[in-house]
């Protein structure tokens, strides 16, 4: 009997969704991260209109309009300064960004890590399959460098980007990893990235079955993390280290305060401004 | 060896010097004395590409009445050494009444463009007067002399003097004023130059401002309250004078990675229901474009101010030039009707950007600003611009009566369609760069985009611009038509006209998208002759007039590209002589 | 597998509940993506099995009366691998599933819900609790047979069930 003191929420998982049907292939991880995604919403009791979904270009940016939440789909790349953007000028808002592998680590790469630095109250959710989907399969950053495609023939060549290591690095106040297989244990992740102060990521590892059908193998590799959360850069450090990119659970949890400019104060009139030109 | 001098209506000069000289503040304290003494002024500076050190000049114009131009020619130039004075010999047009006066320890140094010109010339010996006083320097003595010769009041220059020093305390002071002094003793022993009477009475309600400066003021006055900042020249100024600005007025401005990010932060600020703003050039304009599209298509309204520097790509970034207007209009992908509008003067930086403010939010649409280096980064004295009520007015949704459904992009006559802010509840929507249907979910149907189309197309074509299109000047069968920082020596070049045979008229466009035809065709009526005037190689102007109005077969064309100035003598032959000085 | 137990009322309705709720929830989703992929066979096959799952709903909220019935954070359930019992692996779904598919998926679900109330039933302490939980098994295993029977019908299909000649879109 470890949670039945939790408060009912006043609304259920389902009423954050919109009657707006996925275009998603089914079998796709995404539909269950939408999942997991309103099971937070639910088990945050949060009102949808107090909530905006953010995101960029592909398959896992359709999300916004899925759920029933206020949403913007922006343009390829550019969900992290949009969302900012809103989360500064609004800061009663929770504000949740949605994105990919190509959408988040390759056209957006520069804002992710400048979204980690700046550390605006946000919870990044990186849906991670390893190809780009709406364009018909071609090799992602996260992509293995020897995946066979017809862009790159015979694989990118390319070593594969690691979402966690650069987060820790360019400064993210929380980091973690969920699996689309798991959506109960996702959702946990993401209420408690939701709550974090500062910039959350969650990478989470969802499989793309119409370009990646080897992916459904996935959820035999994954496996909980066996080290503990922590709070020190330098463990964090060392357990990416040696990790495989299949632990899943949270990683590191920082302390550093948002960046949350005051807004709304006014110690002066704009009579006041002008007087400064006046002769 | 002093001339007689008239009584001047304009003085134009110079300070230039190299390394640290401290040509540029001393510009600037002349430019403020000039104001203490009732005078107008214009400021612009040149500089070397070195970042300190590096040769610079302050251009100034000193005159009884407002200045909208820089002049055809000057009337003094200090040097306070000789290094790379050449590299600004083609933006100081010199003649035979232009005095020249250079330091005494340098004079083997002169360029040959000064030895082998035909200004009268004079040397001060600056460095061993300035060694002479504790604390003394160069350019204080520059300034004495140059008050004296030109008739500046020494109350006003000392006046100056302490407020621009009033932090580092009273030594400073002193010393400035004795370097001062000591420049107005030698000022004598020079040629001398016209001097420009101190006017009588009531010098209130001026200001002493930036166009840059005024850009950012009119975006508070028209209600702005977020800005994405990343720093661009010659636009870097907007934002920093708006940083503590916006903090004081209970707005915020953050710093973004790049101007990718600047846009897309400014959308999602304006998305929250905060009026927003972004500054940049046209590097950042390009990359700017795509989101600009994506606020065309969502509906969310933003400022974007473009201070035109010289292109393309990296082009020239300290000097101007008007050739971002094809990309201001044309750049974003589909057809996205947006707001494109270009301040005329200084002065009308404020109302410009704070009218785009007004029109971004009431159509719900991108408004960009078409500002350029020459009024941007320039400094003058100007009356101060009366407050119109241009404030940011948006439609927004409420929540909706029960069995009623919120539609974001509902259709309506005006195609503005109420907009829902965050936290609104029941009337949840996703903005969307993709096509939709009313509702706002993705739609690539035939019937949706159409309807979508025209909704967009028709806010900002039926909207009531009024009579701020344009500016309009002057009478005669001649018009000279044009935009932009190319409007102050039109104005400048036709009040010289003014009452002779060539008279001619001014239409100066303000709103360039939607293309006022009406209010052009209208305008251009009765007119014998039509002169367009622009500031690019291409004739982005001209392609734009040809492709929007019935422009007349034998209308001409001046168009220069920049980094020069445009001056009000070239627009004087033009319209007398059908061909430039 | 590690022991399984429930010895509360409350407890035991709200995992019952939960179990039959997200099973529903889910095949309606799945109903849902199949309209949208133009296999309308499979998507009348699972509105079938979510209108059912929805009657088992209302099953138990009756038999709970007013016995209040706790929340439980999704991932506070005491389910083996973190997920009901009952929901089925959403990753096994294809636009190109025969019913066959279809039910094999739904079947495997019934039987580890079946096994989940059993378990349930023999390890608990509370009478209640078990006698509920022993009913809810056994009709899951009625589920169960009346699913094998309906297989019967959808023999497993050729291993080309999934060919498409067309290839995937471009979207964005």
């Amino acid at each position: 009997m470890t949670a039945e003191t939790a408060i009912t929420p006043k609304h259920t998982p389902r009423d954050y969704k919109s009657d707006i049907k996925p275009v998603w292939c089914p079998g796709c991880g995404d539909y269950s991260v939408l999942g997991s995604i309103t099971k937070a919403f639910s088990e945050l009791n949060l009102d949808p209109e107090n909530v905006a979904v953010i995101s960029g270009i592909g398959c896992s940016s359709r999300i916004p309009a899925y759920t029933d939440c206020y949403g913007f789909h922006g343009v390829h790349g550019r969900s992290l300064p949009l969302a900012a953007g809103l989360k500064v000028a609004r800061p009663d808002m929770t504000v949740l960004v949605a994105s990919g592998d190509g959408d988040g680590f390759s056209i957006g790469g520069n804002h992710f890590m400048h979204a980690c630095r700046r550390n605006v109250d946000l919870t990044y959710v990186v849906m991670d399959n390893r190809v780009y989907g709406m364009t018909k399969g071609q090799a992602s950053p996260t992509t293995e460098p020897d995946w066979d495609n017809a862009l790159t023939p015979g694989g990118s060549g390319i070593s594969p980007f690691r979402p966690l290591v650069i987060a820790l690095a360019a400064g993210a106040n929380f980091i973690a990893r969920g699996f689309s297989g798991d959506q109960n244990g996702t959702a946990k992740l993401l209420k408690e990235a939701i709550e974090h102060p500062g910039f959350s990521f969650v990478q989470i590892l969802s499989p793309c079955v119409t370009f990646r059908p080897d992916q459904k193998e996935w959820k035999d590799d994954v496996h909980d993390a066996t080290v503990d959360p922590t709070d020190d850069l330098g463990r964090a450090a060392r357990r990416l280290m040696t990790d495989d990119g299949f632990n899943v659970g949270v990683l590191y949890r920082g302390e550093r305060e948002a960046f949350q400019p005051p807004i709304g104060n006014a110690s002066a009139t704009v009579a006041d401004l002008e007087g400064k030109f006046a002769l | 060896m002093n001339q007689p001098t008239d009584n001047a209506t304009s003085i134009s000069l110079v300070l230039a010097g190299s390394g640290g000289s401290g040509v540029i503040t001393a510009g600037n304290m002349l430019l403020a004395a000039a104001a203490k003494a009732g005078w107008y002024g214009l400021m612009t500076r040149s500089a070397g590409p070195q970042i300190r050190g590096g040769e610079a000049a302050a251009l100034l114009r000193l005159s009884s009445e407002p200045v909208s131009a820089q002049p055809d020619r000057y009337d003094l130039i200090i040097a306070l050494d000789w290094m790379n004075f050449e590299r600004f010999a083609d933006e100081i047009p010199l003649d035979e009444n232009t005095v020249i006066i250079g330091d005494a320890s340098a004079a083997k140094k002169t360029p040959a463009f000064v030895t082998e010109g035909p200004a009268r010339r004079g040397d001060i010996d600056f460095k061993n007067l300035s060694k002479a006083i504790p604390g003394g320097r160069p350019n204080m003595i520059a300034l004495g002399t140059v008050g004296a010769l030109i008739g500046l009041p020494e109350d006003a220059l000392d006046a100056a003097l302490s407020d621009a020093l009033a932090k580092r305390g009273e030594d400073a002071i002193t010393a400035s004023r004795a370097g001062a002094q000591a420049g107005r003793s030698v000022a004598a022993d020079m040629p001398a130059t016209p001097k420009l009477p101190t006017p009588e009475g009531e010098k209130a309600g001026r200001w002493l401002i930036s166009g840059n400066e005024a850009a950012g003021l009119g975006a508070i006055r028209g209600g702005v309250r977020f800005v994405a900042a990343y720093p661009i020249t010659p636009a870097t100024e907007i934002l920093e004078w708006m940083s503590p600005a916006l903090t004081k007025v209970g707005g915020v401005l953050v710093q973004a990675e790049d101007e990718l990010a600047s846009i897309n932060m400014a959308i999602g600020g304006s998305y929250g229901g905060v009026p927003a703003l972004t500054a940049t050039s046209g590097p950042g304009l390009a990359l700017m474009t795509e989101a600009i599209g994506l606020a065309v298509a969502s509906e969310v309204p933003v400022v974007i101010v473009d201070v035109m520097r010289g292109g393309p790509s990296t082009g020239i970034p300290t000097k101007s030039e008007q050739s971002d207007l094809n990309m201001a209009l044309y750049a974003l992908p589909g057809d996205a009707p947006h707001i494109v509008v270009a301040p005329n003067s200084i002065r009308d930086c404020v109302f410009t950007t704070q009218w785009s403010v007004h029109l971004a939010e009431a159509m719900q649409t991108p408004a960009i600003v078409l500002s350029d280096q020459a009024l941007g980064q320039a400094k003058s004295v100007i009356a101060a611009p009366a407050d119109i009520a241009f404030i940011a007015q948006r439609e927004t949704a409420s929540t909706p009566a029960q069995g009623e459904n919120y539609q974001r992009y509902a259709v309506t006559a005006s195609g503005v369609s109420p907009m829902a802010l965050p936290g609104t509840p029941g009337c949840a929507y996703t903005a969307d760069g993709l096509e939709h249907n009313p509702r706002g979910t993705p739609s690539g149907g035939a019937k949706d985009h159409h309807i979508q189309l025209d909704k967009r197309q028709r806010k900002t074509d039926d909207f009531d611009y009024g009579q701020h299109w344009a500016d309009q000047a002057g009478e005669g069968d001649t018009v000279v038509l044009t935009w932009g920082s190319c409007t102050g020596p039109v104005l400048e070049a036709l009040e010289n006209l003014a009452g002779t045979d060539d008279a001619a008229r001014m239409i100066s466009m303000r709103l360039l998208m939607p293309a006022p035809k009406d209010q052009l065709t209208k305008a251009l009526e009765g007119a014998k002759r039509v002169i367009v005037v622009e500031q690019t190689h291409s004739g982005q102007f001209m392609g734009y007039l040809r492709a929007n109005i019935d422009l007349p077969r034998d209308a001409e064309h001046y168009c220069i590209p920049g980094p020069l100035p445009m001056r009000p003598g070239d627009i004087v032959s033009l319209v007398k002589e059908g061909t430039p000085s | 597998m590690s022991t399984l137990d429930i010895n509360n009322i409350g407890e035991f309705l709200a995992h019952a509940h939960a179990l039959e709720a997200e099973a529903a929830s889910q095949y309606a989703d799945l109903a849902e993506q199949m309209e949208v992929h133009n296999n309308t066979e499979v998507a009348e096959l699972f509105h079938k099995l979510a209108e059912i799952e929805g009657k088992h709903i209302t099953k138990i909220d009756d038999k709970a009366g007013d016995t209040p019935i706790p929340h439980i954070a999704p991932w506070e359930y005491k389910w083996e691998g973190g997920q009901s019992p009952e929901a089925v692996v959403d990753m096994e779904a294809h636009y190109m599933m025969t019913p066959h598919h279809a039910l094999t998926m739904s079947l495997k679900a019934e039987e580890r819900a079946a096994d989940f109330f059993q378990r349930i039933a023999d390890n608990t302490t509370d009478e209640q609790v078990r006698s509920l939980s022993t009913e809810m098994a056994l009709e899951e295993r009625e589920h169960i047979e009346w699913l094998h029977k309906w297989l019967e019908k959808y023999p497993k299909p050729e291993h080309d069930w999934d060919e498409d000649m067309d290839p995937p879109m471009l979207q964005e």
